[in-house]
C-alpha cells in the first residue's frame, strides 16, 4: 500500500549470527558428510547402482566415440569428482549473480532494490573458494580423466591410441593451459569487480555522498560487459565441454539463465528469511513483488531458452547434436527421462502457475515455496547437465546430495559472515529514500 | 450530458497526492486526476479499485491461442499436409513458437483497444481536456459539482490543502 507520510529516518540494523545459527550451519555440512559416507558406502556395495543399464548404454555409445573411450574411477569416485565439480559450478555462479544483479540496478539507476543491496553483496563471496574448489577439482580430474573426456593423453595427438579427431579438431581453445587461464581470469575478474563495488559501497557508508554512487555505475558497467562475454565462454568451458563432441549455440545463455533465475530466487529467500528473523524492517510487500516479479520473468526466459535450444535440434535433428537429448530423453534406459520432464515442471509450470497473479507475488509463503522450488529445480537442471555426460548411466543421487548439503552449509556461513560486517541498509545510499517509499 | 467540475490545479505532485488523501477524507468525492506524468501512489490515494484489465487480456490470449492451433493444425494437418523433417503432421513442439507469438499478438492488441476504448483516449474530433495544462506541468483535481454544492467550503478545502488556484468547467461528451 502506498504510505505517503513520511516514516521515521532510517536507520542503520547489523546482522547478528548467534552461535545457534552457526551451529545449523554446521549440522548442515555435518548431515552433508553423513549423506556422502552413506552414498559412498552404497555405491562400493552397489545398492542402487545401474551397471547393467550403463553397460548397455556403452556398448551402444562406444560405435559414437571409437577409439577415445576410456575407463574411469571407480564410481563412487568418479561420482564425487563430478558431483564436486556440478555444486561448484552452481554455487559459484549463483554467487556470481549477487553482483550481476546488483550492476544492473546500478546501471539502470534503479531505486527499489536499494534495501537488499546488501544481500547482493554477501551472495557474491562464494567467489573466491569457488575459484580456489574449481581449480582443485579440474586437479582431480588428471585422476582417471572423469570429468573432461578432452583431458586424456594423446586424444589430440594423430596416431595415438586415444587420438579422436572431433576433439582434436578443437585444440587450439580445448588445451589445458589455456583453459585454465580462462578460468582464472574469468573468476579473477568476478572477484574484482565485486570487491570494488562492496569496497565502493562500505566506503559510501562512512563517507556520503554521490560520488562513490557515480563510480559504482562506471565499475557495474564494466563489469556487465564483461560478465556477459566471460559468463557465456565460462558455460561453454566449465559445463559444455563436458559433452565434447556436442556444442550448442544457445549453451552460454542457457547456463547464465539458469545461474541468474537461481541467483534471483536465492535473494529472494533470504530477504525473506531475513525479514521473518526481524531484520530489513524496510523491505515491504512492493519490493518482494518486484523480487517475485524478477523470478517469474525469468522463469519464463529459462523456459524460452531451454527451448529454443531443444527445438531446433529437435526439429533439425542432426545425429551429432540429437545426441544430447537422446542420452536425455530415453537414453541409458530412460534414467533421466523423468528428470527432464521434472526440471519442466519444476522449473517452469511451477513458478509459472504460482506466481502469476499479483498477490501471490506480494505473500512471503508463496515467494518462498517457489524460491526454494527454482533452486532446487536450477540444481537438478546443472545436475542433468552434467551427469550423462560424464556417468553415462552411473549416476545417482545420494553422494551427490551429501555434496550439496556441505556446500550449502559451507555457503551459508560465508553468506551470513559477509552479511553481518555491514549494516543491512546502506544508510548513505543516494537511491536509499526512493527504496523505502517504493510502491509498486 | 453536461457535467460541471470544480478543477484544483496544483503546481506539485507531492503536494497532490496528500490534498488527494484529505480532500476524500473531509468527503469530498474526486472524479479524477489528470497529471502530465504517472504518479506512482495515486491509484491507492484515490482508491481506484485494480483494473479488470488482465481478466480481458486472459480472454485475448486464450482466443489467439486458440486460433493460432487452429491455423496450423488444420492447415499443416488436414488442408495441404506435408512432411517436414520427418516428423508427424501435428508436431506440437513445432508449433509453439507460432502459437506463443499469436498469443501475445492477440493479448497486446486486445489490451490495448480494450484500455483505450474504456478510457476514451480513440481519435476523436474534439478531445475533452478540463485544463490543457495538465499536460504541461500542472496537476489537475476534478470534482464533480451541481447546484447543491457548496462551492466556497469546496474552494476552501481545496485551497488549504494546496491549490494554486481552483477553477469551474462545464464539459459535455465527457
Amino acid at each position: 500500500m502506498a504510505t505517503l507520510t513520511h516514516q521515521e529516518s532510517v536507520t542503520a540494523e547489523y546482522l547478528e549470527v548467534s552461535p545457534g545459527t552457526r551451529r545449523k550451519f554446521m549440522l548442515i555440512i555435518v548431515a552433508g558428510v553423513a549423506v556422502l559416507v552413506l552414498g559412498v558406502i552404497m555405491s562400493m556395495l552397489g545398492i542402487g547402482a545401474h551397471h547393467e543399464a550403463a553397460e548397455g548404454a556403452a556398448a551402444a555409445h562406444g560405435a559414437g566415440h571409437g577409439a577415445g573411450e576410456h575407463h574411469g574411477s571407480a564410481p563412487w569416485l568418479k561420482r564425487i569428482i563430478v558431483s564436486l565439480w556440478h555444486n561448484n559450478v552452481f554455487f559459484t555462479g549463483v554467487s556470481a549473480i549477487g553482483t550481476v544483479f546488483m550492476a544492473i540496478q546500478y546501471v539502470a539507476y534503479a531505486g527499489w532494490s536499494v534495501v537488499v543491496k546488501r544481500i547482493n553483496e554477501a551472495l557474491s563471496a562464494w567467489l573466491v573458494p569457488g575459484l580456489v574448489i574449481m581449480m582443485v577439482v579440474f586437479g582431480l580430474n588428471f585422476i582417471n580423466y572423469d570429468l573432461f573426456h578432452w583431458t586424456v593423453p594423446g586424444i589430440m595427438d594423430k596416431g595415438s591410441e586415444t587420438y579422436d579427431a572431433i576433439v582434436a579438431g578443437k585444440s587450439g581453445f580445448l588445451n589445458i593451459p589455456f583453459y585454465l587461464i580462462r578460468m582464472v581470469l574469468f573468476l579473477g575478474l568476478w572477484i574484482f569487480f565485486t570487491k570494488r563495488l562492496r569496497d565502493l559501497s562500505l566506503e559510501e557508508d562512512l563517507h556520503g555522498g554521490t560520488e562513490y554512487f557515480h563510480k559504482s555505475i562506471n565499475v557495474s558497467a564494466g563489469f556487465l560487459v564483461i560478465y556477459a562475454v566471460s559468463s557465456s565462454m565460462a558455460a561453454w568451458d566449465w559445463v559444455m565441454s563436458v559433452d565434447v563432441h556436442w556444442f550448442s549455440t544457445m549453451f552460454g545463455w542457457y547456463v547464465f539463465a539458469s545461474w541468474w533465475v537461481s541467483g534471483i530466487a536465492a535473494v529472494t529467500l533470504c530477504t525473506i528469511l531475513l525479514k521473518q528473523a526481524g531484520y530489513l524492517r524496510w523491505v515491504k510487500e512492493s519490493h518482494l513483488h518486484d523480487l517475485g516479479k524478477f523470478m517469474f520473468g525469468f522463469s519464463i526466459f529459462w523456459t524460452y531458452v531451454w527451448f529454443s535450444q531443444f527445438m531446433l535440434i529437435w526439429y533439425a535433428n542432426l545425429p551429432e547434436e540429437s545426441v544430447y537429448f537422446n542420452q536425455r530423453l530415453g537414453g541409458f534406459n530412460g534414467q533421466y527421462t523423468w528428470l527432464f520432464f521434472g526440471n519442466l515442471i519444476i522449473n517452469f509450470a511451477f513458478p509459472f502457475l504460482v506466481l502469476m497473479t499479483r498477490d501471490a507475488k506480494r505473500q512471503m509463503i508463496m515467494l518462498k515455496i517457489v524460491s526454494i522450488a527454482i533452486l532446487v529445480g536450477h540444481w537438478s537442471d546443472f545436475y542433468l547437465m552434467f551427469m550423462p555426460g560424464t556417468m553415462k548411466g552411473d549416476n545417482g543421487f545420494v553422494i551427490e546430495i551429501g555434496i550439496a548439503l556441505i556446500f550449502l552449509g559451507a555457503f551459508l556461513i560465508l553468506f551470513t559472515k559477509r552479511l553481518s560486517q555491514a549494516s543491512l541498509v546502506p544508510l548513505h545510499h543516494p537511491f536509499l529514500d526512493e527504496s523505502v517509499h517504493h510502491t509498486t | 450530458m453536461t457535467k460541471r467540475f470544480a478543477l484544483g490545479i496544483f503546481d506539485d505532485e507531492d503536494v497532490l497526492l496528500h490534498a488527494v488523501e484529505n480532500v476524500r477524507e473531509a468527503g469530498v468525492k474526486i472524479y479524477e486526476v489528470f497529471t502530465p506524468f504517472p504518479i506512482h501512489g495515486i491509484d491507492d490515494a484515490l482508491g481506484i479499485e485494480r483494473s479488470r484489465l488482465p481478466i480481458a487480456a486472459f480472454f485475448f490470449g486464450l482466443t489467439g491461442l486458440a486460433f493460432a492451433l487452429w491455423l496450423q493444425i488444420y492447415t499443416l494437418g488436414f488442408d495441404w499436409p506435408m512432411i517436414i523433417g520427418g516428423k508427424p503432421h501435428i508436431a506440437l513442439p513445432a508449433f509453439i513458437p507460432v502459437s506463443f507469438e499469436l498469443t501475445v499478438l492477440f493479448c497486446c492488441h486486445g489490451m490495448v483497444i480494450t484500455f483505450y476504448t474504456i478510457s476514451k483516449l480513440y481519435p476523436r474530433w474534439k478531445t475533452p481536456v478540463l485544463d490543457v495544462r495538465s499536460t504541461d506541468d500542472k496537476f489537475v483535481m476534478a470534482i464533480e459539482v451541481n447546484e447543491s454544492t457548496d462551492m466556497t467550503k469546496l474552494t476552501q478545502i481545496l485551497r488549504e490543502n494546496g491549490a494554486s488556484e481552483v477553477n469551474q468547467k462545464e464539459m459535455s461528451k465527457f
